[in-house]
């Protein structure tokens, strides 16, 4: 075991690299909140004055605000559960023993390795494109009216295109898991009497319970801030049918040039991505306990 | 209740053939076990009779009904698992009742009977508990509770005892020989291990490849083994096999003798050696001999024997205790 003298040298020779990392988030988050007190526009540079609250004042009461917070949780709730379910129910199939399992595994991972960008691009126009898209062809095939999808259902289509490109990591998570299952315990549930459906509901999901648990944590984390989609497909439209709050920091920010704005938006978008944080460990945090 | 039979029962995984046909009839109460080296398909025929795997060709009959083609929780067996195969995420209240709540029983009978197997099985103060915070010995009791509350026609054990370490295994291997004294219910023991086949069984089944060598009870076994194979599987330490000329002169192949029938002098005797290794078990002394012309014998003698390495010994077999083979491992009376 370590004495404290070696342990002293250890915290001395990690320091730096903790000091790094420190600073490397120190910085950045205390010039936000430094911007977010400013009146800072870079149309009329320097004339930043301090101006307290005003920004926040201005992005919450924003009525974009609201319709962002909505369409946010509802983005981050709705492709967690397609990947969700789609990923236990992919798994439960790739789990199977079949003829070219290893070649299918890889296609079905293949999504997770295109961008974000592409993809979206790739589904609005080949796709949910009403008049060249394989959706709009399949429905005049079909003899019905082609529906086109960013201007009817903008936040449908984008968490159908979200969804698409994260249920290749969530089946990659569970099925990694399933595997993992010990096939004796199938056995003793069978000889217990329990058929499938109940094998599934009392043993296998169980089981894929912290699975599902990190694959839901790490999932969040990243569509708290799905942005390419957004822009590429319907530009938060119409309206802000599909503005998420990562977006609306785009547009205060970005487009128009306000740099106070966007800072107060961007420290909102912390302090819910915490809360959103702190009710899903208080959810589904204890499933990670050995 | 009880008995099972199996009528040219064989069992292959694509090609290869694990179990060619065969044929064996398990009395109702009765203590079998299913001993043979590792790979010989014990465990497979184990789960045949289970139903976890289908058999090849032939029928199994568990009193008197075809029950060949009938899914395993409707034979009416239980089965104890070499992992112990516990739910991991129930507690082991959850654990014994899982059986009873699939067949949809009664909650307030469910209680009672996972109480009245828990207390048999010195569980009481567990229930609560979570399989992972409980020792190897109780989750082999766990395991056996599950089994024991559906009442089953037989119970089912593979390899129960490998994972526990050799003061537990001797313990267990008591329990379970108890609980069949109480419950008088046929019970299907596989193991590797002939220690507890002879210890445990009111009949043993010796297989190799899949084929059944011998089927007798313990002492049958160890009296008159029918060939090599189960003349060198049974009995501890292994039986002291012969070949050449000694073995000629008794109109044989081989000849085998146990350790237990040697004799050891210092002065007079049929072979003579020198002594090796010596193994001092206090009850009992093993020595190896390298006897001239013969080759390496085993020898047990009774209580401490003073002797030691380099000396010259002679060895003499009991002479009606010396099992004669022929060129097909098969023994000559």
């Amino acid at each position: 075991m370590a004495t404290d003298h070696s342990r002293l040298a250890g915290r001395f020779m990690i320091s730096p690299a903790v000091l790094l990392l420190l600073g490397w988030m120190i910085v950045p988050l205390s010039m936000t909140i430094y911007f977010s007190f400013l009146n800072y526009n870079l149309l009329s540079p320097g004339m930043e004055e301090f101006i307290g609250l005003t920004n926040y004042e201005f992005f919450l009461t924003d009525p974009a605000f609201f319709d962002a917070l909505g369409n946010t949780l509802l983005l981050v709730g709705g492709v967690l559960v397609i990947t969700i379910i789609g990923g236990v129910g992919l798994a439960l199939l790739l789990d199977q023993p079949m003829w070219g399992q290893g070649i299918v595994r890889i296609l079905v991972i293949a999504p997770f390795f295109v961008m974000p960008t592409v993809s979206a691009l790739v589904w609005k126009n080949m796709f949910m494109n009403p008049v060249n898209g394989l959706f709009a062809h399949a429905a005049k095939f079909m003899g019905l009216e082609p529906f086109d999808f960013l201007a009817h259902a903008p936040l449908f289509s984008i968490i159908l295109i979200v969804a698409w490109q994260w249920l290749p990591f969530a089946t990659l998570i569970l099925l990694t898991a399933l595997q993992s299952l010990d096939k004796e315990q199938l056995e003793a549930a069978k000889m217990d009497g329990a058929r499938k459906f109940r094998r599934f509901y009392y043993i296998v999901l169980p089981h894929l319970a912290r699975a599902i648990t990190v694959v839901i944590l790490i999932q969040t984390i990243f569509l708290l801030s799905v942005f390419a989609e957004i822009l590429v497909t319907t530009n938060g439209g119409p309206g802000t049918a599909s503005t998420n709050i990562t977006y609306l920091v785009y547009l205060q920010s970005l487009l128009q040039f306000d740099v106070g704005s966007g800072s107060a938006g961007g420290i909102v978008a912390v302090v819910l991505a915490n809360i959103v944080a702190f009710f899903l460990m208080r959810m589904i945090g204890k499933n990670l306990e050995a | 209740m009880g008995s099972i039979n199996l009528e040219n029962v064989s069992k292959s995984f694509g090609e290869t053939r694990v179990i060619p046909p065969l044929n064996l009839d398990i009395e109702e109460g009765e203590f079998v076990v299913f001993v043979g080296p590792s790979g010989c398909g014990k465990s497979t025929l184990l789960r045949l009779i289970a139903g976890l795997e289908d058999v090849t060709t032939g029928t199994i009959h568990i009193d008197g009904a075809d029950v060949t083609e009938v899914r395993p929780a409707r034979r009416g067996l239980a089965m104890v698992f070499q992992s112990y195969a516990l739910y991991p995420h129930m507690s082991v209240r959850k654990n014994i009742a899982f059986p009873l709540k699939m067949a949809g029983m009664d909650p307030g009978e469910i209680d009672q009977k996972v109480d009245r197997a828990a207390s048999v099985l010195n569980l009481t103060d567990y229930l609560e508990r979570r399989p992972g915070q409980l020792s190897g010995g109780q989750r082999q009791r766990v395991a056996i509770g599950r089994a024991i509350v559906r009442s089953p026609k037989a119970f089912l054990f593979d390899e129960p005892l490998s994972n526990l370490d050799a003061a537990l295994r001797v313990n267990m291997r008591l329990e379970i020989s108890e609980l069949h004294k109480n419950l008088k219910t046929t019970m299907i023991y596989v193991t590797h291990d002939q220690i507890e086949a002879m210890t445990m069984a009111d009949k043993i089944v010796v297989l190799q490849a899949g084929v059944i060598e011998q089927v007798g009870s313990p002492m049958e076994l160890y009296r008159s083994p029918a060939n090599l194979f189960v003349a060198g599987f049974i009995g501890s330490p292994k039986m002291n096999f012969i070949e050449g000329a000694e073995a000629a002169a008794r109109n044989a192949k081989t000849i085998g003798v146990r350790p237990e029938h040697l004799r050891l002098s210092t002065d007079s005797g049929t072979w003579k050696g020198t002594i090796g290794v010596s193994e001092h078990l206090g009850s009992d002394t093993f020595f190896h001999v390298a006897a001239e012309g013969i080759g390496n014998l085993t020898v047990r003698a009774p209580g401490e024997v003073e002797l030691s390495y380099g000396d010259t010994v002679f060895v003499t077999p009991e002479p009606d205790k010396v099992y004669a083979f022929d060129d097909k491992g098969q023994v000559v009376r």
